[in-house]
């Protein structure tokens, strides 16, 4: 075995290495970021000097054993820092790093390129102070900033809490936590919830904390627009008893949990399936991540499950990896990590049952709003295309005809919407309608990258 | 279920779907079927490129014909595909290539086309973009663009109003002669009587000829396309390296569309025809030549399609050789877009005339009877091995 490639320096890539290595192998693990630790254990600038305590909270043991993990390995992996796959292609990874387009041929490749936020427009969502949920948890994480200093977390999604909790923590003013889905529903969801009990308990201790201080949490509410004209002014949503309302504020963070980045995994011949929990296309894989051949996913990119998942899915690819080519693999450990990685993806399964995906939003979306903000593209356009006739009821086509999804980020974060704004407009079950196909480059690279390179 | 109408086409794309427009303008029945959807494949995703420069001196009565059509689609659809008269820049790196282009220019004039040339000063001058690298260049100002992705559909609901059926996820599983006409089947279970055929199922278009007994040695391949983000508007003509290194245009909203040889291979039973990275990447290279203000625009999107070659580059268009009645317009070699509304006119000629004034003798099928001409185009504007690839289907 030759080279053997980690995308992915998150938990799941790193952990995935250090099996490798134990292995007596040198892995590539290339990574976007400088720093590994992924989104969630991402490493502030030093010079930051941020409290860990504040951002990593009852995780910043785990955040600090990855690191040290990481550090153990480094000498010991080929670690590509900053360098962007944006394509795949006969079992060669194409790069950008610093400027210059690159390759990287490999022998079997592990991709754990992890999750994205993932979206519902919203009448106004593209005004400016409008950001992502994991937006604004990078931005205080990263670079220890606040995206405003009177913040609204409007959504649905565990994140919303916790980086509630995050902001307020860090001296930013909350003027509410807004969560789509009615408590009720939670409620429902304890039983899936039930299968990890330590982050359901931590889960409604940030509901209790936030409680503490005071700070407004409200549930089953409908958000109705961002308000503002330049800039955000407010949050108006109708709540749980039906009362419209104007919360002001200057920032809100926004957003429906995340979707899995699959994109490099498409490229490199991983299979979909539609997955009616999430609503989502998810990449197939066998429990221990088997996605093709020579082909392996871990992480949150082959299923949402959370860092904790993302470890032990890491260490499950590595071993089958290690497995196919001819190492027999401890098969006691391999079991414990399946029931690990498949109790905890159960659970999110639950997550996303208790924060919900708005569906029932779409068909109240107004024909104004941009479903596409790299297009400007409005759910009417949408609507109207898939009406007219001889229109398209596939989305691939409705992005040839609307040009929903053909911007900058590809459909990566109006791809889930555009899904349910086609299904609502021709009637049809969204597994129906399909999901936008990936090219290379799956992020844009600048024309001069390919400057150096021989013809 | 059986259905009588007058002709039936095989193929929504450019073709198809203008055949049937200019049948149903002229009254006759028609119907439309399509495998897929309308308009979805080569003729939905290709350059959107309406060049009168440089085309086979035979193919010039036919281009012109197809470029008064494109001049006339919004009043001849009811609708706007972009269609706008940019111009279109041929420039050359050498004295050959320099000399190519006269040649092309010569050719060009003797069917009435005003063809400018422009040497290197002036080139600098009129489009100040334009990098050291080119030498000279011929400007033609009828030539012109349109949205692909858009006119096949347009055209195919504008056929709809005059009343042409059009019957999409739908395949043709037998054509088959029945006393002076056909009797088309399809995997829907329909079955329509009808007189003539049109075979215009492009990459897909042997099966059918095949069932009357004649062929061409059609091989499939596509054109590695990228785009750029949207930049501001600063490059109003098509623009195309005489080499075919790189072609590319700015459109309005901004976004640069390049198009490059050598072309990538397409496979039309997956239905599939990935751009290699290394083509992206020359392509790149490509453009920054003639266009290095440039150099820090994003890509941000690369696709081709599936296109259906010939050795000697040029289409087949007319008449079945065994089978009156079935008129075939398929093989485009990627440059079926600009004459695609003539070559339906042509076909309307042939199935309510039974002639055409248009002279397409050279496109006959019959001229694979005997040995086959290669172009040198072959040579130069595919890699070895697609040519030999996927053969179509």
């Amino acid at each position: 075995m030759t080279n053997v490639v980690i995308v992915g320096g998150g938990p799941a890539g790193v952990r995935a290495a250090s099996i490798l290595v134990e292995a007596g192998l040198k892995p590539i693990l290339v990574n976007e970021a400088r720093q590994v630790g992924g989104q969630g254990y991402r490493m502030p600038a030093k010079s930051l000097a941020l409290d860990l305590k504040v951002l990593m909270g009852s995780e910043a043991g785990k955040y600090r054993r990855l690191h040290s993990l990481f550090a153990s390995l480094e000498k010991r992996i080929d670690y590509r820092p900053a360098t962007l796959v944006w394509g795949v292609h006969d079992k060669v990874l194409h790069t950008l790093c610093d400027g210059v387009a690159g390759t990287i041929p490999y022998d079997a490749l592990i991709l754990t390129t992890g999750a994205t936020d993932r979206i519902m427009p919203l009448p106004n969502w593209t005004l400016p102070g409008v950001f992502t949920l994991g937006g604004a948890q990078v931005i205080l994480k990263d670079q220890g900033c606040l995206i405003g200093s009177r913040i609204v977390f409007l959504g649905s999604s565990p994140l919303l809490l916790l980086a509630a909790l995050q902001y307020h923590k860090s001296g930013a003013s909350i003027a509410a936590v807004v969560d789509t889905t009615p408590f009720s529903a939670k409620r429902a969801a304890m039983r899936d919830l039930a299968a990890s009990s330590r982050t359901l308990a931590r889960g409604i201790m940030y509901r209790a904390a936030l409680h503490w201080a005071g700070i407004p949490i409200i549930d089953g509410a409908t958000p109705l627009a961002i308000d503002g004209k330049d800039y955000v002014e407010g949050v108006r949503i109708r709540d749980g008893r039906g009362r419209e309302r104007l919360i002001p504020c200057d920032a809100v963070a926004y957003g429906y949990g995340l979707k899995p980045e699959t994109q490099l995994a498409e490229l490199a011949g991983a299979r979909f399936r539609f997955d009616p929990t999430f609503r989502l296309w998810l990449p197939e894989t066998d429990a221990d991540g088997r996605a093709g051949a020579d082909l392996y996913l871990a992480g949150d990119s082959a299923a949402i499950g959370g860092a904790d998942a993302a470890e032990a899915s890491g260490a499950l690819a590595a071993h089958a990896l290690l497995a196919d080519f001819g190492r027999p693999q401890p098969e006691t450990e391999l079991v414990r990590l399946r029931r690990q990685v498949g109790r905890l993806r159960r659970f999110q399964k639950g997550l996303a049952r208790a924060f919900a995906w708005p569906v029932e939003q779409v068909a109240a979306l107004t024909d104004e709003t941009i479903a596409c903000r790299c297009e400007a593209v409005t759910v009417g356009e949408i609507r109207g295309a898939v009406r007219a006739p001889l229109g398209p009821r596939e989305v691939n086509r409705v992005k040839a005809i609307t040009r929903c999804g053909m911007g900058r980020c590809q459909g990566r974060f109006c791809g889930p919407a555009l899904q349910e704004i086609v299904a609502g407009a021709c009637g049809a079950p969204i597994a129906e309608v399909g999901r936008l196909r990936t090219q290379a480059p799956v992020k844009p690279i600048p024309l001069h990258a390919a400057a150096e390179l021989e013809p | 279920m059986t259905t009588k109408t007058k002709i039936v086409i095989v193929g929504g794309g450019l073709i198809g779907t203008w055949t049937a427009l200019l049948l149903a303008k002229r009254g006759l029945d028609v119907i439309l079927i399509e495998k897929g959807i309308v308009g979805a494949q080569s003729s939905g995703v290709n350059f959107g490129n309406l060049r009168l420069q440089g085309r086979h001196p035979g193919q010039y009565p036919l281009s012109l014909r197809s470029q008064a059509l494109w001049e006339n689609i919004d009043e001849l659809i009811g609708d706007r595909c972009e269609f706008e008269r940019t111009g279109h820049l041929y420039v050359a790196m050498n004295d050959a290539e320099q000399a190519k282009l006269e040649q092309y220019a010569r050719v060009s004039e003797s069917h009435g086309l005003v063809i400018e040339r422009i040497d290197r000063e002036e080139l600098r001058r009129r489009w100040p973009w334009v990098g050291e690298s080119p030498q000279a260049a011929t400007y033609s100002a009828r030539d012109a663009t349109a949205n692909p992705r858009l006119v096949s559909v347009a055209v195919a609901r504008a056929a709809q109003r005059l009343n042409a059926e059009v019957l999409e996820r739908t395949c043709v599983t037998q054509v088959h002669q029945t006393g002076a006409g056909f009797t088309v089947m399809t995997d829907t279970g329909c079955v329509i009587d009808c007189d003539a055929v049109v075979n215009s199922a492009g990459a897909w278009a042997l099966t059918v000829a095949e069932a009357f007994g004649e062929t061409a040695p059609m091989f499939a391949a596509g054109p590695p396309q990228f785009v750029t983000e949207p930049l501001p508007y600063r490059i109003a003509p098509s623009v195309q390296a005489v080499d075919g290194s790189a072609i590319f245009r700015q459109v309005p909203r901004g976004n640069v569309i390049f198009a490059g040889y050598p072309r990538t291979a397409a496979d039309p039973v997956l239905n599939r025809a990935p751009v290699p990275p290394v083509k992206t990447l020359n392509g790149m290279r490509n453009l920054m030549t003639i266009a290095p203000f440039l150099k820090s625009a994003q890509v941000i999107r690369v696709w081709s399609g599936i296109e259906g070659y010939l050795p000697d580059m040029l289409p087949v268009i007319g008449e079945s050789e065994t089978t009156p009645g079935l008129y075939h317009a398929f093989g485009f070699c990627g440059h079926g877009f600009q004459v695609g509304p003539g070559v339906a006119a042509v076909l309307v000629d042939l199935i309510v005339e039974g002639r055409t004034d248009t002279p397409i003798n050279i496109f006959s099928i019959a001229r694979f009877k005997d040995a086959v001409q290669v172009s040198d185009k072959l040579a130069r504007e595919f890699d070895g091995p697609a040519v030999a690839g996927s053969r179509a289907g």
